[in-house]
Parts: C-alpha cells; sequence; structure tokens
C-alpha cells in the first residue's frame, strides 16, 4: 500500500510512538509540537501545545490516558490525551532525552543529559493515573549512571529493574531504588541511539552508529542477534506477526547536503530477527536519516520518522504476511 | 662491605691467573687489516726489465676503483734462466675497503689481452681458502625442494576461476563460484602496499613494495620471487612472461658500498627502468627512464614504456634523440636475451610519435613455439608521424627485424591518431582525428588495414562526429565505437554531466560489411567479452548514470529470420538486459568470458564501493558491499592448450558436457542448501526453545508477584467501530405556489 505522508512537523523528528491499540499515534519532534494522529489514515488529531524547546521523547500509558514528554527545555510535562491539557511539569537542570512509562504506568523514568556541568540522571518518577489528581513532583529517586552517558533507557518486566544504552555503547542493567548498576556489558564500538523492548520485555533490540543492531536478553544482557548494515543506525524496531526486525538510519545529517540521497542510505532495512544475516527488504522514501522507528502493536503497520520532518505510515501489503521460508516451517 | 676473609683463596703469583677471557675478548682477529688489500692473479709473468712497465699498466687499470696505496708483486728467480721473474699474481691495497670492494667487483675477469683475464680476489679470502681441510668432505646435499606447480589453477575440476580483491589492507584470493558466495582461497593482511596484478598469464600475482616487486602463485601462495627495485611504482610483464619491466620515480642508487649485496653496479646509477628475468630474478638491463624532451623537461611518463612483441624477442621504445633536437625522435628495438639494440643502432623516424606491435595470430604462436631460436619469424610494428613541414603525416608499417617497410599510408590534416589492432594481428584500425580546413571543429576517419591480405588494402570509414571509444572484437572481425556530437564533449563540465552518445557496430566481413547504430544512449565504454560476441555498454564515471547495457551480437533467430540474417546484421542484435550498478567504476570481464564483475572502487569514490557478478547475459548473480573495497582482478589464463579440432568436438558435443556439469552444479547446490537450512533451522529451534523458557520464567515470576500478565490482543477483541457523520450543509424552504 502507498504509505500515508504525515506532514505534521516543521523540523526533524525524534520520537514517535504508538500507543497500546495502534489506533493513536504520537510525534514529537524539534519543532516543539506534539502531535497526534490515527494510525489508520494518517488524520491528525490534534497537537499538544507548551514545550519551548525541541521534544526529543514521548511516551504514552497503557491506558492511552496520559502521555509524558521530554525536551530540551529542560521540563517532562505530563498531558491529558484526550482534551491536550498540560498536567504537570517537572523542571529539570539539563534537556529530557528520553521518557517511558512503567509497565503498571505507576512510574516513569525520564533520562536527562549531561551537559554544563550537571551529570546525566535517570530520575524515577512517580506518576498517578488519576486525572484529577496532584503530581508529585518529588522523584522517587535519581539514578547517576556509572561512566558514560545514557542515551536511551527502558522499565523490564514487572519493573525488576531498568535497562540504560550508553554513549560508549554499552548496555547495562541499574535497580532503581537503590540506584545501583547491576549489570553491564559493551555491546557496540560507538552511541547507542535508540533501544525498544519487545512486547513482553524480555528482551530488547539496541541501534548503534557503529552501523549494527543487537538483540539481548533483558534479564542476563545475553547477546543474541546481531544485524550488520552499512550506516549507521538511528533507531530500530521488532515486529511482531513476522520475526523481522526494522532497522533505520542514514549517514549523518551533516553531510546529508553534499551527498546524493542514494548513498544516504535514508531506508528502513527488514532483516530476519532470527536468521540475523538475511535482509528480507527495503522501505525506501525519506530523503534524510531516519531518526526513530515504530511498528504497530499488531505488527500490521509501522512508521517511521525522519530528519526530513516527515513520518511515513507504511502499511503492510498480504504478500507480507504470507511471507516464510518454506524450508522452516 | 666486603671484606678479605677469604684472601687465601686469591691467586699466589701472576702465574696463576687465568686470562684466557680477557684474551678471548681482545683477541685481534686475523682478517682485521687486510680488508683493504686484493690479490690480482692471472697477470702475464714477466722478468725484472718489464716489472715497472707491468705494475705501470696495472695501476692504470685499477685507479678507476679508487686510491691505490701499495703494489707489490713478489718475485723469483727462475730456476732456468736464473733472472728475477715474477709469479703471475701481486697484490694492490687500497685506501679503504669500499675501494677494495668495488676493485673485486668491477675488475674479476678483466681482460687485460687476449690470454690474460684477471682474477680479482679478497686478501683475506685467499687466507680463508688456504685454510681449507685437506681432506675432502662431501657436502651435505641440499633436499630437492619440488618448485610448486604454478599453473595448478587450472586444474579445477569445475575450471572455475579465480580473482584477486584487495580492500583495505587485505588481499584475498578467491574462487568465483556462480551464485554462491566465493569461496576464499588464501588472504594476507598488508599483502602489497599499493596494488597488486597478475602477470598475462595469470602465473604469478605481483605485489608492490617499498622495497621491490614480489612474484606470488602455486597452490601454497608462496613468494617465489623477488626483485629489488626501490621505490617501484609501475611493472609491465613480457607477454610471455619471461621479462618484468619496473619502473620507479626514484632513480637508482648505489649506496656507500657502491651497490654490493644489490644487484646494481656502477653503470645502473642513476637510472628508473630495470628489465628482469623472471625466472631467474636477475637484472638484465637497466634504462634511464624515457629522455628529456626537446625542451628539456622530463617527459611524462608513458607506461607501458616499452612495448613488447607477442613472442617476447623484441622490446621496443620510442626515444627523443639528441636533447634539443626537434625532430630527432628514433626508435629503439632491442633484442631479447642479449638487450642490445637490433643491428646496433635505432632506426631514426623523423616525428615519430606512437607505435604498436602486431599482436600474433593463434598459427604464428604455435609456430614460434616449435621453431625455438632456430628460425626469427619476422614480426610486424605499426608507427605513425605527424604532418613536419610539406611532409603529410603517415602510417607506416615496419618489419622487424629487417626492418623493411612493409605499407605505408599517408593522411593530411591530422591532429591525433590511434592505432588499434585486433587481437590476431588481422586487422589494423587507425583512428584518426582530423580537422577541418579551419581547424575548428574535429572529425574522425577510420583507417582499417586488412593486413593478412595481398598489399594490405586499406579500407576508410568517415565518422561525422567525435570517436570517443573503440574497441575490436576479440578474435573477431567486427568493432565497436562510440560517439558523441553533443556540445558538452571537450569541455571541461562540471558534476560530471553525460554526454549523449551513439554506439555503431561495425561488420567487415561477416554478414557482409556495414554498420548498426544505437542513438541516443550515454554509454561511454565498451567491454566486449574475451570470446567475443557479448558486449557491455556501460556509462562510466557520470554522476547520474550508471547503466549497464549487455549486448549480444549474434542472437540465435527463429528460422525464417535467420535467411533475413544474412543480409541484415540487425537482426541478430539483440539487447538482452539493461542494468544498473549504481557508483560503477570499473568492469571486468572474467577470461572465459562467463561472467563478468562491475565493480566500485575506494580509490575513485566513497559511493557503495563493493562488486556485482553478473552472468555474461546481464543477471545479477551476487553483489557484495565492501567497505573500502579498492581493487578486483580476474586471474588470466593462458591459452588453451587445446588444438582446433579438439573444441570443435567439444562444441558438437556440448549437450553432453553440460548435462554432466549441470548436474554436478546441482548436487552442489543441493548439498550446499541443505547445509544453509540446517544451520537456518537450528537458529530457528534454539530461537524457539530459549522463548519457551523465557516465557515459562516469566509466568512464573507474575504469578508469584500476583500481577497477571496483560491479555494478548486478539483479532477477535478489536471492535470496529463504524461512525457515519451526516452534515446538513443548507436547508431552505421553499413554497412552490401551485
Amino acid at each position: 500500500m502507498r504509505p500515508i505522508l504525515l506532514q505534521g512537523h516543521t523540523r526533524s523528528l525524534t520520537q514517535i510512538k504508538y500507543n497500546r491499540e495502534g489506533d493513536l499515534l504520537f510525534s514529537v519532534s524539534k519543532d516543539q509540537v506534539v502531535n497526534v494522529w490515527y494510525s489508520h489514515n494518517g488524520e491528525r488529531l490534534g497537537t499538544y501545545n507548551g514545550h519551548v524547546g525541541a521534544i526529543w521523547t514521548v511516551d504514552v500509558n497503557s491506558t492511552s490516558t496520559l502521555l509524558l514528554t521530554g525536551s530540551a527545555d529542560n521540563t517532562a510535562k505530563l498531558w491529558e490525551v484526550q482534551t491536550g491539557k498540560c498536567l504537570h511539569t517537572w523542571e529539570f537542570k539539563t534537556a529530557v532525552k528520553r521518557v517511558a512509562f512503567s509497565e503498571d504506568d505507576a512510574m516513569a523514568l525520564a533520562v536527562t543529559e549531561q551537559r554544563m556541568g550537571y551529570p546525566g540522571t535517570i530520575v524515577i518518577l512517580s506518576i498517578k493515573n488519576d486525572l484529577e489528581a496532584e503530581q508529585s513532583d518529588e522523584p522517587i529517586n535519581i539514578v547517576y549512571p556509572k561512566g558514560s552517558k545514557a542515551m536511551a533507557a527502558e522499565w523490564g518486566y514487572l519493573n525488576k529493574y531498568i535497562i540504560t544504552g550508553h554513549e560508549d555503547g554499552s548496555v547495562a542493567q541499574y535497580d532503581w531504588k537503590a540506584g545501583d548498576q547491576i549489570k553491564s556489558v559493551k555491546a557496540h564500538n560507538a552511541e547507542i541511539t535508540d533501544l525498544q523492548m519487545s512486547e513482553d520485555r524480555t528482551y530488547f533490540i539496541t541501534a548503534s552508529k557503529d552501523k549494527s543492531a543487537q538483540i539481548f536478553e533483558s534479564n542476563t544482557l545475553n547477546h543474541l542477534k546481531k544485524y550488520m548494515t552499512d550506516a549507521p543506525l538511528n533507531s530500530a524496531a521488532i515486529t511482531p506477526i513476522q520475526d523481522f526486525v526494522i532497522l533505520g538510519g542514514g549517514q549523518d545529517a551533516m553531510q546529508v547536503t553534499t551527498t546524493t540521497m542514494r548513498q544516504g542510505k535514508f531506508e528502513c532495512r527488514f532483516y530476519h530477527k532470527i536468521l540475523e544475516d538475511v535482509e528480507v527488504g527495503r522501505v525506501k522514501g525519506h530523503f534524510g536519516p531516519i531518526n526513530t522507528i515504530a511498528v504497530h502493536p499488531d505488527g500490521k503497520s509501522f512508521s517511521s520518522g525522519g530528519e526530513d520532518g516527515y513520518v511515513r505510515v507504511h502499511h503492510f501489503d498480504e504478500d507480507y504476511f504470507k511471507f516464510k521460508y518454506p524450508e522452516l516451517h | 662491605m666486603p671484606g678479605f676473609d677469604n684472601a687465601r683463596q686469591f691467586p699466589q703469583s701472576i702465574e696463576d691467573l687465568d686470562f684466557s677471557d680477557i684474551e678471548e675478548k681482545y683477541k685481534v682477529p686475523f682478517e682485521e687489516g687486510f680488508d683493504t688489500v686484493i690479490v690480482v692473479d692471472n697477470a702475464p709473468t714477466v722478468d725484472e726489465s718489464k716489472k715497472d712497465k707491468l705494475l705501470k699498466f696495472i695501476k692504470k687499470i685499477f685507479k678507476n676503483a679508487g686510491n691505490i696505496k701499495d703494489i707489490d708483486m713478489p718475485m723469483d728467480p727462475d730456476p732456468k734462466t736464473e733472472t728475477l721473474t715474477s709469479k703471475g699474481f701481486l697484490f694492490i691495497e687500497f685506501e679503504t675497503p669500499e675501494q677494495a670492494a668495488m676493485a673485486i667487483k668491477q675488475y674479476d675477469g678483466y681482460p687485460m689481452d687476449k690470454t690474460h683475464h684477471l682474477a680479482v680476489n679478497r686478501f683475506t679470502d685467499i687466507e680463508k681458502y688456504s685454510q681449507i681441510e685437506e681432506e675432502y668432505k662431501e657436502p651435505e646435499e641440499e633436499k630437492f625442494v619440488e618448485k610448486e606447480h604454478l599453473r595448478s589453477w587450472l586444474t579445477d575440476p569445475q575450471a572455475r576461476d579465480q580473482f584477486v580483491l584487495y580492500r583495505g589492507d587485505d588481499v584475498s584470493i578467491f574462487w568465483n563460484k556462480k551464485t554462491e558466495p566465493p569461496e576464499e582461497v588464501h588472504k594476507r593482511i598488508n599483502w602489497t602496499e599499493t596494488y597488486v596484478q597478475w602477470s598475462p598469464l595469470g602465473t604469478y600475482l605481483a605485489t608492490f613494495h617499498r622495497q621491490g616487486i614480489a612474484l606470488w602463485g602455486g597452490p601454497s601462495w608462496n613468494k617465489i620471487i623477488r626483485f629489488v627495485h626501490s621505490g617501484v611504482k609501475l611493472i609491465d610483464f613480457s607477454p610471455n612472461e619471461k621479462y618484468l619491466v619496473t619502473w620507479s620515480n626514484e632513480p637508482i642508487t648505489l649506496g656507500p658500498n657502491g651497490g654490493a649485496g644489490t644487484p646494481f653496479g656502477p653503470e645502473d646509477e642513476g637510472r628508473q627502468i630495470i628489465i628482469w628475468d623472471v625466472h631467474g630474478g636477475n637484472l638484465l638491463r637497466s634504462f634511464p627512464s624515457s629522455t628529456l624532451s626537446s625542451d628539456g623537461t622530463p617527459n611524462k611518463i608513458t607506461w607501458p614504456m616499452f612495448k613488447w612483441s607477442p613472442s617476447d624477442k623484441y622490446f621496443a621504445r620510442v626515444t627523443q634523440g639528441q636533447q634539443g633536437q626537434q625532430g630527432q625522435q628514433a626508435l629503439s628495438v632491442y633484442e631479447t636475451p642479449s638487450m642490445g639494440l637490433v643491428g646496433n643502432k635505432s632506426i631514426k623516424i623523423e616525428g615519430l610519435v606512437d607505435f604498436e606491435w602486431a599482436p600474433a595470430s593463434d598459427k604464428e604462436k604455435e609456430k614460434d613455439k616449435h621453431s625455438g631460436e632456430k628460425k626469427q619469424r619476422e614480426e610486424l610494428l605499426s608507427y605513425w608521424t605527424p604532418e613536419i613541414g610539406n611532409q603529410p603525416a603517415r602510417v607506416t608499417l615496419l618489419n622487424i627485424p629487417s626492418k623493411e617497410i612493409v605499407r605505408t599510408r599517408n593522411l593530411v590534416n591530422v591532429t591525433d591518431s590511434k592505432m588499434h589492432w585486433q587481437s590476431n594481428g588481422d586487422f589494423l584500425c587507425v583512428k584518426v582525428d582530423r580537422h577541418t580546413k579551419t581547424k575548428k571543429s574535429t572529425f574522425s576517419n577510420l583507417e582499417i588495414f586488412r593486413v593478412r591480405e595481398k598489399d594490405i588494402p586499406v579500407e576508410v570509414i568517415e565518422v561525422k562526429d567525435v570517436v570517443i571509444a573503440f574497441a575490436w572484437e576479440p578474435k573477431g572481425e567486427r568493432f565497436a565505437i562510440i560517439t558523441t556530437s553533443d556540445p558538452n564533449y571537450g569541455q571541461p563540465t562540471q558534476g560530471g554531466v553525460t554526454l549523449k552518445t551513439s554506439v555503431s557496430f561495425y561488420y567487415l566481413e561477416k554478414p557482409k560489411p556495414g554498420k548498426e547504430t544505437l542513438e541516443k544512449k550515454t554509454s561511454n565504454a565498451i567491454y566486449w567479452s574475451p570470446q567475443g560476441r557479448h558486449v557491455i555498454l556501460a556509462t562510466l564515471r557520470s554522476a547520474t548514470t550508471f547503466d549497464l547495457e549487455f549486448w549480444d551480437l549474434d542472437f540465435e533467430t527463429t528460422l525464417d529470420q535467420k535467411e533475413f540474417a544474412k543480409t541484415d546484421p540487425a537482426a541478430c542484435l539483440q539487447l538482452m538486459s539493461t542494468q544498473e550498478h549504481y557508483g560503477v567504476t570499473d568492469v571486468e570481464w572474467d577470461p572465459t568470458g562467463r561472467y563478468v564483475i562491475t565493480s566500485s572502487s575506494f580509490w575513485r569514490h566513497s559511493i557503495e564501493n563493493g562488486y556485482i557478478l553478473w552472468d555474461f547475459k546481464g543477471t545479477q548473480l551476487q553483489k557484495h558491499l565492501l567497505d573500502k573495497f579498492k581493487q578486483l582482478l580476474w586471474r588470466p589464463r593462458p591459452k588453451s592448450l587445446l588444438t582446433s579440432e579438439q573444441k570443435k568436438a567439444i562444441k558438437k558435443n556440448l549437450r553432453e558436457y553440460s548435462k554432466e556439469f549441470g548436474k554436478k552444479d546441482e548436487e552442489e547446490e543441493s548439498t550446499l542448501s541443505e547445509e544453509q537450512i540446517k544451520h537456518r533451522r537450528r537458529l530457528m529451534e534454539e530461537w524457539n526453545a530459549w522463548r519457551k523458557r523465557v516465557e515459562k520464567e516469566l509466568s512464573e515470576e507474575r504469578e508469584n508477584a500476583g500481577i497477571v500478565s496483560p491479555p494478548r490482543r486478539d483479532d477477535d477483541t478489536i471492535e470496529v467501530i463504524e461512525e457515519w457523520i451526516e452534515e446538513v450543509v443548507e436547508e431552505t424552504e421553499e413554497i412552490i405556489d401551485d
């Protein structure tokens, strides 16, 4: 099917996210606006206005009532999804690069940037899911990551731990209550740009500037799979239904003006999740690096957001679902 | 503090002291001090009266080597004549050991006169050899090491071809395995410093190093031989791999010890080109780099500087004659193995610009092999000279070694000319770029020399446009040219504007002389299959177009068209496939014409470096993207040993052979894919087992925590709500009167 082009941002996309049902798609961009779209037809439902800096990250709770965003204006904001009302604003010392709700929606984490003499932190916030309730300003805990700063973070299942991806390419497990590092492995040779959990949070995929993406087991941080590409990666996602992963990236935005579109490798690449070295297909379209990829929870479509300011929503064709390796089944 | 408690142990007298260790340490070696002395043997024996005369003569010879400090000729009374006579040898002492070494190097074997060839040796050597034990000891026999079979790759049962791939710092040799990924034969990191090159018959792989060239080969890929030439940049093998020409931008220097330990002698100093014997590794002759041009500036290096005749018997180059003298060009033809000029002098040809040897036909090659040294076949070369004064430009065919002119042809209004020999030497095409009288525009003429026919008739084909590429079909009588009338041609364009071109195929004989032109192309390079018939038209080094067109010139037509095909060559001209290879920089046919590799090299740009393997029809078999991919070269094959009858027989029974090989291919494919399937199955099983384990753990943990796992979404639970919204845009009430 023809992809749906969502033209609602004036600057590059930083993160996109589906809600749990997948009917809504949230997108944030450096243009300081949060947009929400109907994922099936690309109609824009509304915007959340209030940030005064580039927005880096977005997450929605499992009941699609609350939306959390993090921005370069040193704040994280909690919004009512339905009305667009800002419910609460947390102030930090530096920009908020990544936010994520816990599995039970009772908590959220916010990764803050290391800048201006302030260390990078992971702040654990308590969230009340009642729309009327007053949110607490006081964080539950602040984790100071060891060594290199955190670039991305996610919750483990049952809130057992948080998983962080770091600038030096390492992946670590932190006890969010005690603030201690449990485990750390050197996964990539360059900074980790994205970290997405599988549906049941038992494994996760990392994307890195070292042109590879890898899958790790959450509990043990055991390395499971590795996907080598020929371009720096900005995002990686795992697809339900089919055993694929989608990788996106491309050469650095800084170099784009000096080269042709073809050279930039601005394509979403599909790899077989289990067979690793089998590239199944590519989806072209963006004319800048792909910054973020999200897969619809039902696995029937996916979206990508690029440096070019567009979100492209792709619905898979019939062939996609029929595809399988006959010799393996 | 050390005490003297054990003073009793000290030796009592000086005799008791053991000085042997110190003696050993400060022993004066016998040889020392005699390094500057040489022994000259085989000198004439003279009596007292002629002694001074001889010594004066000897001194005169050896003073070139260095300053003679002392010379001594022992004299003994002759038992018969009772007069003092010399004993045929004398000693010379030089100032430095280097001078002595130089004297030995230069004058050992020096012919003083007809009967006296001087034997010059180091004095210390004489001492050494005189101390050799009297008893003969059988030298240990050196174990015979069998040389490796240098053409072992040809014995591959599937007749696969090899190629060398240079990427980053790694050089690897691969077998081409069609659709399967290539099989690595050998790999070395930092095997070469600049690039690699095969010898023309594929026997050796040459690697470039700071110190010189190394040749590798055989099944083990060991070093076979090494040629010392510091800073070597370019090499060229003779067609039969007997000789190697190397060029370095650094003139040869002998160093402080006069070139001892190197293959160079004083006559090599300052020269830049060396001709080597490939088998023995010996330096045969060195040459200065091409002489200065008339205005005194060094000439641009054109490579190969020496062009070899197809039999390896002759090599030649254009020399500029005396400096500052215009029009004194000459063709210097040298003979092997003597390395001397044919007839002891160069052939003076006024204005000589360029020449080419005629390739040998298969028959001639066969003859060369059998006749050996006995009979020397005349070899043919062609050269051209531009217009000088009133004399028109001229193409000449010349026989070597007789230097007999076979054919000349005069041309007018020539700006430039290029000679293209067909690979069998049957035809010579001289592409002449001519200008109109006003010299404002240029056009091309193709002058075809039918060399094998009596009196060598010449046909002229006029081409209105500029010919930018020309290529003969290997062993064929067809050729292809690319012409352009694009106004951008020759303009310094920005961003590599792709020229509009047309491609023409010319038929000299079959089915009838004529031509076929394809208009509106962008192609700018022609790549014939080494077997002829198939040709690739490529668009290289353009910034926007990367087309590859695979053409077949003998496309099998249906029966009723066959008649037609006899009169119209276009009926057999078929475009098999048009492909694109983004960023393509090079096209390489394998030596059998079955496969072709197009590659994008890091040396030109860093766009999608890597290579694609195609079959001759233009079907993509494999694509490899490799970071820092630099060079890929197919290993050339020597000429087949089969006679033409044997080849015909094979062609006749091709069906049976292909059946056999097809079966083998299938078998291999099935085993290979089986292995792959096995591997994939295992991966799937491992993953599934792991998932099972993890899911079980997860559900247990959830149960313990008392949190039920969120139910999986099912398609059934999805509720599709359709909303129909009716909007009333306008409602008006009109009362209509009856």
